[in-house]
């Protein structure tokens, strides 16, 4: 269970009166020397608080690391969206007029959205770390830089890593059948997927697609239905709990195809999958943003992460940690705490050695960093290890992998 | 009170804009009640408005003025539709809510999965330049721009209310919401009165929907026409008190600040799940203790200082 | 091709049993005092913490800790009614509805606070098994859950129809003034009756526990699809929620096999349209004296 110490009623008596007394005080000027106040905004609460909480923990570890290594004065102060998009405005709001001249987050696009309006009406600039939606950066907001793959480039990327498995293996699947959530990730990916596979020629003939709710919470018929398509690979995109009831189904149903590989979505290489699968979970093939293991100072993060924060150094942690450091290096170069500043120096942001695999953070005129990489994560003796590129692997993809019934 | 606008920081003007988008949408479902149709699918009406009005105003290119006067109308049609087949085949108190339930979910599904409008990928509009853009044209701008559109509209409601619940069709309403058999025996057309208060109270909600998704700038099936947005809604018009006109608006009131004030201890706490405790736990006293709400027991409260 | 249905269609029966104790629940506090629990789901979800609770502590097998879980569900089913919803049984509908939505925020609320956001996964060897039966593959944790959800069925209708104090329920349901003019005292009868109704949604979760991980935000789903199988079976009817909870699992199976995973909701909820319009008193309810 979580450790967490209840509060007295005293605390909350004192925290609700401090709260409020904060909330009515108006706006603080700027002041030079005084600690930048960045405001980060998460699904805290709420259906979608897993994530949020995940990422939130990168974020800490982030602004200790920072801390550590002499990194300008930072505060961070979190705001809860609640897991309600029209939440997101509300409580960017707050964090600016708490003095807040840094915003981060979110882990939903419609939330992010809701973000962006407000800060681009009050000129603040918002380093988005998770969110993936393609479109947000197209709407042509001015105060937005983001820090993670939009969904189609995750997929060019994953399929680049899907063509080379085969190259490297010699093992070449012929077809394969989707498993999709139908959520605003999930379709994300999917359009990626069909726009890019003709586009790329990709060698695996998609045989079918197999969508479900993103509340289901029932998977057998799914799976069945996919076992019956009888394709030598299964690419599933999934959130985590609905990655754990396919691999349980797939089990049950006695179904081991060549391989199980997703192109470009949480689920396997969280803790939580892991946990619960043991070594039914191995195997498991998923290509996304990640860390990159050949890095020194990447490897040293993520062993001091999992020890510290007693999690995985996963997507949502990697992304979140990678913000702050952004954030650094910005309010370094921008020596004021003032938004426009810092616009400016996001702007002009451009970080070779960095702990996520990928060419050098830079934003183009959209806000959008385009230089970020994706690996092939497999799942061996329940640790998510880098397969794939050869320039980041740890070790080596088994492929075709070990059926169900042989572990 | 929409001239203190001006005098509030965009904080303030971002959370009164949600106290009246809510008072608004708790007075066009107050209204169904008012007919004694309990709406628990009014997410449907504020989708549709919102989806509409967006979906015309950024694919059609018409002007967001007659997109949202269209976003009204799908959602006057869509609730005459229900409150028609309802009425018709005499689907009356709990089975009439599981069944505006039914429809909003349907709707949601269909929405989930209708590439038109983004399905659930999301539909998504274009940024505003705060500089260049002129809110009477595109109905979108800062904070304030829409905290007086949404002071507007529920001042608008609240009067339009006002005068139906007057005419002939108010007493029409009360007298279904009664006793429905004794009315159409006194002769009251129960399926048409019951058609108009739904379609009015839909087309209504869709107003709000359309403001509502140009407010939000992306929308998605689940979290504007979800079950989700249909319960909040209707939780401030029974804390302020269902049979008032009055009711929904300080409902609104009372539960927003309340939602702010519980996510801020929450937060500062780093106690996550507090602020729906707190949330719950004041909402479950004043229903326990304020059987009719909070504004009819103020308005007996002051009638019985002054005698 | 038929060993696919065949799977399908025992898969969806299987679970169709373990909605029907869920739905049987919701059915039973609504005939008797005509109480609509929205916060259902909510009880659900604390059943299934309960059961992750008592497997991780004394690793039993699942379907034996549904008693331990009804009776933890009876007690807060009981003192809820004696201490609040007693006095919300004359009250209009929507302020039900709101009391239920209070007590489903702070039951959510409280799950996270003290259990975070993640899933709680029973691990067993279970978990990984099947029976086979010629071409069919019966899942071994959906198999217990349903089997022992029957048991907990049964044994409920019996009681009802047999027990004394079953026999005051029914009283009550059917014809409330002539029960308290025969002497029954209905508070407690209510109280009983939350009780039972609640201690059917706690079982049922712990019996799902081991099916679908447990995090705070379950509960909803749980409402609305007893919802469906209540008014699909005949709301107040206990044999409707058996048949309703099948008639459902099953439908929602075919459906997804049949015409598209991402729709099978869609089909329940056009069922009920259906039945609301066509059979207002449910497929297989009773019509209203």
């Amino acid at each position: 269970m979580t450790k967490r110490a209840i509060p007295s009623r005293r605390d909350l008596l004192a925290t609700g009166a401090g709260a409020l007394a904060t909330s009515i005080l108006p706006r603080p000027v700027f002041s030079q020397g005084a600690p930048v106040k960045v405001g980060v905004i998460l699904y805290l609460s709420g259906v979608q608080a897993f994530m949020g909480q995940q990422t939130r923990k990168g974020n800490d570890f982030g602004a200790k690391v920072v801390k550590e290594a002499g990194g300008p004065a930072m505060e961070f102060i979190y705001g809860d969206a609640e897991s309600k998009p029209e939440n997101g405005r509300i409580v960017a709001e707050r964090l600016i007029r708490e003095g807040c001249t840094l915003l981060i987050g979110t882990n939903d696009s419609g939330s992010t959205i809701s973000v962006a309006q407000a800060a681009e009406a009050a000129k603040i600039p918002f380093l988005i770390n998770i969110a993936s939606a393609p479109q947000i950066t197209e709407q042509g907001f001015t105060q937005i830089f983001r820090n993670f793959t939009p969904a189609g480039t995750l997929v060019g990327n994953a399929v680049a890593r899907i063509k080379e498995l085969g190259a490297t293996t010699g093992v070449e699947p012929k077809t394969a059948v989707i498993l999709h959530v139908n959520d605003t990730f999930g379709q994300g990916i999917m359009k990626g997927v069909d726009v890019l596979w003709d586009k790329q020629q990709v060698p695996i003939k998609i045989l079918d697609r197999i969508g479900y709710d993103v509340r289901a919470r029932d998977l057998s018929v799914e799976v069945a239905k996919a076992k019956a398509v009888g394709a030598d690979l299964l690419m599933p995109i999934t959130r985590v709990s609905d990655a754990i009831l396919i691999i349980r189904e797939m089990v049950k149903q006695n179904w081991s195809p060549m391989g199980i590989i997703s192109p470009g979505s949480p689920g396997p290489y969280e803790k939580a999958f892991t946990d619960a699968l043991g070594k039914y979970g191995d195997g498991y093939m998923s290509c996304v943003p990640w860390y990159n293991p050949t890095n020194k100072r990447a490897r040293e993060i993520a062993s001091r992460f999992e020890k510290e924060m007693d999690a995985r150094f996963d997507l949502n942690a990697v992304f979140a940690f990678e913000a702050v450091e952004i954030a650094a290096d910005a309010i370094k170069r921008a020596k004021s705490n003032e938004p426009a500043a810092i616009h400016a120096a996001l702007k002009t942001t451009d970080i070779a050695d960095h702990i996520s695999y990928g060419g050098p953070i830079r934003f183009d005129e959209k806000g959008q960093n385009n230089n970020i990489g994706v690996v092939m994560l497999q799942n061996q003796n329940g640790k998510p290890v880098v397969v794939s590129p050869a320039d980041a692997s740890e070790a080596k993809a088994v492929f075709p992998f070990v059926p169900f019934d042989k572990r | 009170m929409a001239a203190a606008g001006p005098l509030l920081d965009s904080f303030w003007q971002s959370l009164l804009t949600l106290v009246f988008f809510y008072a608004f949408m708790g007075l066009t479902w107050n209204l169904m009640m008012s007919a004694g149709l309990l709406s628990l699918g009014h997410g449907l009406f504020l989708g549709l408005g919102a989806y509409a009005t967006a979906v015309f105003t950024a694919t059609g290119g018409l002007s967001p003025w007659i997109s949202i006067l269209i976003g009204a109308a799908i959602s006057a049609v869509a609730g005459s539709a229900i409150a028609w087949i309802g009425g018709r085949f005499s689907v009356r108190g709990v089975q009439f809510a599981l069944l505006t339930i039914a429809f909003a979910e349907l709707a949601r599904v269909l929405f989930d999965n209708w590439d038109f409008v983004g399905s659930t990928g999301g539909f998504f509009l274009k940024a505003i330049n705060p500089d260049t853009n002129r809110p009477l044209l595109t109905l979108r701008g800062g904070t304030l721009f829409f905290y007086l559109a949404f002071v507007l509209i529920t001042a608008g409601a609240y009067f339009l209310i006002r005068a139906l619940m007057a005419s002939r069709w108010g007493y029409r309403w009360r007298g279904i919401n009664e006793d429905e058999d004794a009315a159409r025996a006194l002769g009251v057309p129960a399926l048409r009165s019951k058609v108009l208060v739904v379609a009015i109270s839909a087309g209504l909600a869709g107003v709000g929907g359309g403001l509502f998704g140009f407010l939000q700038g992306s929308l998605f099936p689940d979290s504007i026409m979800g079950l989700r947005i249909s319960i909040e809604v209707l939780i401030a018009p029974i804390i302020g008190g269902v049979g008032s006109l009055f009711g929904p608006i300080v409902g609104a009131f009372f539960v927003v600040p309340l939602m702010e004030g519980s996510n801020v201890l929450g937060q500062r706490m780093g106690f996550y799940g507090l602020n729906t405790m707190i949330y719950g736990a004041v909402i479950l006293g004043v229903i326990a203790f304020l059987p009719d709400g909070i504004w009819p027991r103020i308005v007996r409260f002051v009638a019985a200082r002054r005698s | 091709m038929t060993a696919l249905y065949l799977n399908v269609i025992s898969g969806g029966i299987l679970i169709g049993v373990v909605y029907a104790l869920i739905a049987l629940g919701l059915t039973i506090i609504f005939g008797v005092m005509r109480v609509v629990n929205f916060a259902h789901g909510e009880m659900v979800v604390i059943g299934m913490y309960i059961g992750y609770g008592l497997w991780s502590a004394f690793k039993l097998p699942p379907w034996m800790l549904a008693p331990v879980a009804a009776a933890l569900l009876f007690a807060l089913g009981y003192a809820l009614q004696l201490g609040i919803v007693n006095a919300f049984i004359d009250r209009p509908q929507h302020a039900q509805f709101v009391l239920f939505i209070s007590f489903a925020l702070m039951i959510t609320g409280l799950h996270l606070a003290l259990f975070g956001p993640d899933s709680w996964p029973i691990q067993m060897v279970e978990s990984m098994q099947s029976y086979t039966i010629g071409p069919v593959r019966l899942d071994v944790l959906r198999s217990q859950a349903a089997l022992m959800a029957l048991l907990l069925i049964i044994g409920l209708m019996l009681f009802l129809r047999f027990s004394t104090l079953g026999r005051s329920i029914r009283a009550a349901a059917d014809n409330l003034i002539g029960a308290q003019v025969i002497g029954i005292r209905v508070r407690k009868v209510y109280a009983v009756t939350a009780g039972i109704g609640m201690a059917c949604a706690g079982a049922a979760g712990a019996l799902i526990a081991p099916i679908f991980d447990t995090q705070p935000f379950l509960a909803t789903d749980f409402t609305l699809i007893a919802f469906i199988i209540v008014i699909v079976g005949g709301l107040g009817s206990l044999t409707g929620a058996l048949l309703g909870g099948v008639l459902i699992g099953l439908s929602e199976a075919l459906a997804a096999l049949m015409i598209s995973p991402a729709l099978k909701t869609t089909f329940s909820y056009a069922l009920l349209v259906l039945v609301l319009l066509l059979r207002p008193n449910g497929l297989f309810g009773e019509p209203e004296r």
